[in-house]
């Protein structure tokens, strides 16, 4: 056990070695570096520029070295926690950042929760009534979640929640926390702001889910010993739990791989148009005044977040599947 | 029983004169040779036949497809169209009665009042005036496919009237000409960008399978990560990354191809995994023996014989892409207008205002709702016809 973990923690450092570099070159595509269009920026607003912080800036981040320099100049930043500088808030990036990578990590763990309890009770009705109107109802209702873009499902809700409960549930908590130290209130404010987001972007993840373990258990279901322990008489629903839903429970596990980008994904989406304190609004807002620091460790944060999710659920694959586990994990 | 014959005589048994052909047993009936002759193709389409849900769904996405072709005559009214004296109207109601007589289709004028104290325009049907459809009929001109002057149109409001089925914009736009003109863009973007990614996936998956070996982990290890990637920040990093002063029209492409960039991970697996188990077959190992090389292999041995499963899955990522396109324009990061699609279209549905007041302006989903559903299950129809086990 203890080398599948070894092995599986070494090769995540490729893994991640490889995205840095793939974000390293998005946000050097654009023209030019960040600096000059500050300046230029600066100076049609008639606003004079700090030549001395400039010439500072540039060589702390070595702007005037070559390509491949200033890439390791970032990633030996990174590692040792500066993320470089926000031109847009004139900041370094972890005091922009901020809360907000925490409150993006709660978010997706409660969207995969609920994206779970959603799915595990219709999957498994599905395949055990595989084409009665049930399975085709249940299943029609998650493609429908699937098609509905996240943004307009966001909108909507907001509405209704306005009409109905008279609230405004935009943002993830209530204004008097914002900014604010975390305490037990600003905790419960966040759990009861949290529902909405939650609901959108898991609607999204849930068809997918619903599917794959339909089909998963369908195959379950097929096998030898379900025939042979219906013949020799085991009650149909000690026949289901026994063993097909508990080999389905491990593939549960492991789905986290495909659910994690696709909830990230619809987070931060969902995250725009709520306007929520996460990671979404503030990279879009990154992205569109190519403040390529703040940008870059979004998308680092976001892609490392994933790795580790997956990461997360092999390890707890491993230790609920002894196949995995002793094979080393090479399957 | 003595047998008092000789060595060499013939026995006296009966043995019938009729002509008898010896692979009579083997002899197929029509149907059956039918069947066993059938192309993998033809095969796939006895199957999809009774998978009743995929032939309407592909019946839907034929009829839209098809619409995009004739995109200028269905719509009533022309893409850039402004009626500034009709901001924000509410969907017009088609009647085929007035006052219990049947006059045909038909709508009434719309008045519309400034309400002061609200600043809100308030649209009143007036009873009194009816405008009658009118159909093949002419109205704003156009120019078909930039190729020739047209000003034919399926259905035109009467004469000094207006026809707006789906309500208008915030610059008096009609509403269903923006999402009959949107459909062209918006399923186009999924078929361009399928087919680059099918290429993509097709290349690289089958160098992957065929070589094996250190070219394959190395494939291997790039889908990964990639897969591992939480799609929509990258492409919104990508399309960030687009010069502002690039035309719309290049703005497309370029949108394009980054949603094929990330899509074609998923088939160059499936190639890989089909390449990497029929590479043993014999019939493969008798074409390297008569010194084919890798690509002939590739192409005309082992390709034909997935290539129907590559298509379903194909199929299957197709409204990914049109969901990534309606997201990324939705937040202003995708197409640009004047070129419309169905996320540009959702673009000016931002906010609440818009869900309170001008609920109408939310409809390009509907559009967005009905051909991803119809993909998705035209698509698994596919995937089961294609299966040769199942």
């Amino acid at each position: 056990m203890l080398r599948y973990v070894i092995q599986r923690l070494l090769m995540m450092i490729p893994t991640l070695l490889v995205i840095s570099a793939l974000v390293f070159v998005i946000i050097q595509l654009p023209p030019g570096d960040y600096l000059e269009s500050h300046i230029a920026e600066l100076q049609s607003q008639g606003e004079s520029v700090d030549q001395e912080k400039i010439a500072f800036l540039r060589h702390h981040y070595g702007l005037d070295k070559p390509l491949y320099q200033q890439y390791i100049y970032w990633l030996v930043g990174m590692l040792q926690g500066d993320f470089g500088y926000s031109f847009e808030y004139d900041l370094p990036v972890s005091d922009v950042v901020g809360d907000r990578l925490l409150l993006t990590v709660l978010v997706s763990v409660f969207t995969i929760i609920f994206t779970w309890l959603i799915a595990f009770p219709i999957g498994l009705y599905s395949a055990t009534h595989q084409y009665s109107w049930g399975d085709y109802g249940l299943t029609l209702l998650g493609f429908i979640g699937l098609a509905t873009p996240n943004f307009l499902l966001a909108l909507v809700m907001l509405y209704l929640a306005n009409v109905w409960f008279g609230t405004s549930i935009g943002g993830l908590m209530d204004a008097r926390y914002i900014d604010q130290p975390w305490s037990w209130g600003k905790f419960v404010s966040i759990l009861e702001h949290l529902w909405i987001p939650v609901i959108v972007i898991g609607t999204a993840g849930t068809a997918g889910m619903i599917r794959r373990l339909r089909a998963n258990l369908l195959d379950e279901l097929q096998k030898q010993y379900v025939v042979t322990g219906r013949a020799k008489g085991l009650p149909p629903f000690k026949l289901l739990t026994k063993y097909p839903l508990r080999m389905a429970l491990n593939f549960f596990i492991a789905d986290i791989g495909s659910l994690l980008p696709s909830v990230i994904s619809g987070a931060e989406v969902t995250a725009v148009v709520l306007s929520l304190p996460t990671t979404g609004p503030m990279l879009l807002g990154a992205l569109q005044s190519q403040d390529m620091y703040l940008a870059g460790s979004f998308l680092m944060f976001l892609a490392t977040l994933t790795v580790i999710g997956v990461l997360l659920s092999d390890l707890a694959l491993a230790v609920l599947d002894p196949r995995i586990r002793l094979q080393g994990g090479n399957p | 029983m003595n047998d008092a014959r000789k060595p060499g005589q013939v026995g006296a048994h009966y043995v019938s004169d009729a002509p008898f052909d010896p692979g009579s047993i083997e002899v197929l009936s029509p149907e059956q040779e039918r069947y066993f002759l059938a192309s993998q193709w033809r095969l796939m389409w006895w199957k999809l036949k009774h998978h009743r849900l995929a032939i309407v769904c592909a019946f839907i996405l034929l009829l839209m497809y098809a619409s995009t072709l004739v995109s200028e005559m269905l719509a009533p009214y022309d893409l850039h169209s402004r009626f500034s004296g009709f901001i924000f109207t509410p969907p017009q109601r088609v009647h085929l009665f007035h006052e219990g007589e049947f006059v045909g289709p038909f709508v009434y004028a719309m008045n519309s009042r400034l309400d002061m104290e609200n600043l809100q325009r308030i649209y009143t049907e007036d009873t009194d005036t009816l405008h009658r459809l009118r159909f093949f009929c002419r109205g704003d001109p156009y120019e078909f496919w930039g190729l020739f002057d047209g000003d034919l149109h399926l259905v035109c409001p009467a004469e000094n009237g207006t026809l707006f089925l789906l309500g208008t914009d915030r610059l008096g736009r009609d509403m269903l000409s923006r999402i009959i003109y949107g459909t062209r863009i918006s399923l186009t973007i999924g078929l361009i960008g399928i087919t680059i990614s099918f290429v993509l996936g097709i290349v690289i998956g089958g160098i992957a399978g065929y070589y094996g070996g250190i070219i394959d982990h190395v494939v291997q290890r790039i889908i990964e990560i990639l897969r591992s990637f939480p799609e929509l920040p990258l492409w919104m990093a990508l399309s960030a990354v687009l010069p502002v002063n690039w035309s719309p029209v290049l703005i497309f492409f370029g949108i394009t191809v980054i949603l094929a960039l990330l899509d074609w991970t998923g088939l160059a697996r499936a190639v890989r995994s089909k390449l990497l188990a029929l590479r043993e077959e014999d019939y493969c190992v008798a074409a390297q023996l008569m010194g084919a090389r890798p690509r002939r292999i590739i192409a005309r041995h082992l390709l034909p014989g997935f290539f129907s499963h590559l298509v379903a899955s194909a199929t299957l990522s197709i409204p990914g892409m049109i969901l990534g396109e309606t997201a990324l324009s939705f937040l202003g990061l995708g197409l640009r207008p004047p070129v419309t699609s169905w996320g540009v279209l959702l673009n000016e549905a931002q906010n609440i205002n818009v869900v309170a007041l001008y609920p109408w302006l939310m409809l390009p989903v509907v559009p967005v709702i009905v051909v991803i559903l119809a993909f998705n299950f035209f698509g698994d129809g596919l995937r089961d016809a294609a299966d040769p086990y199942k």
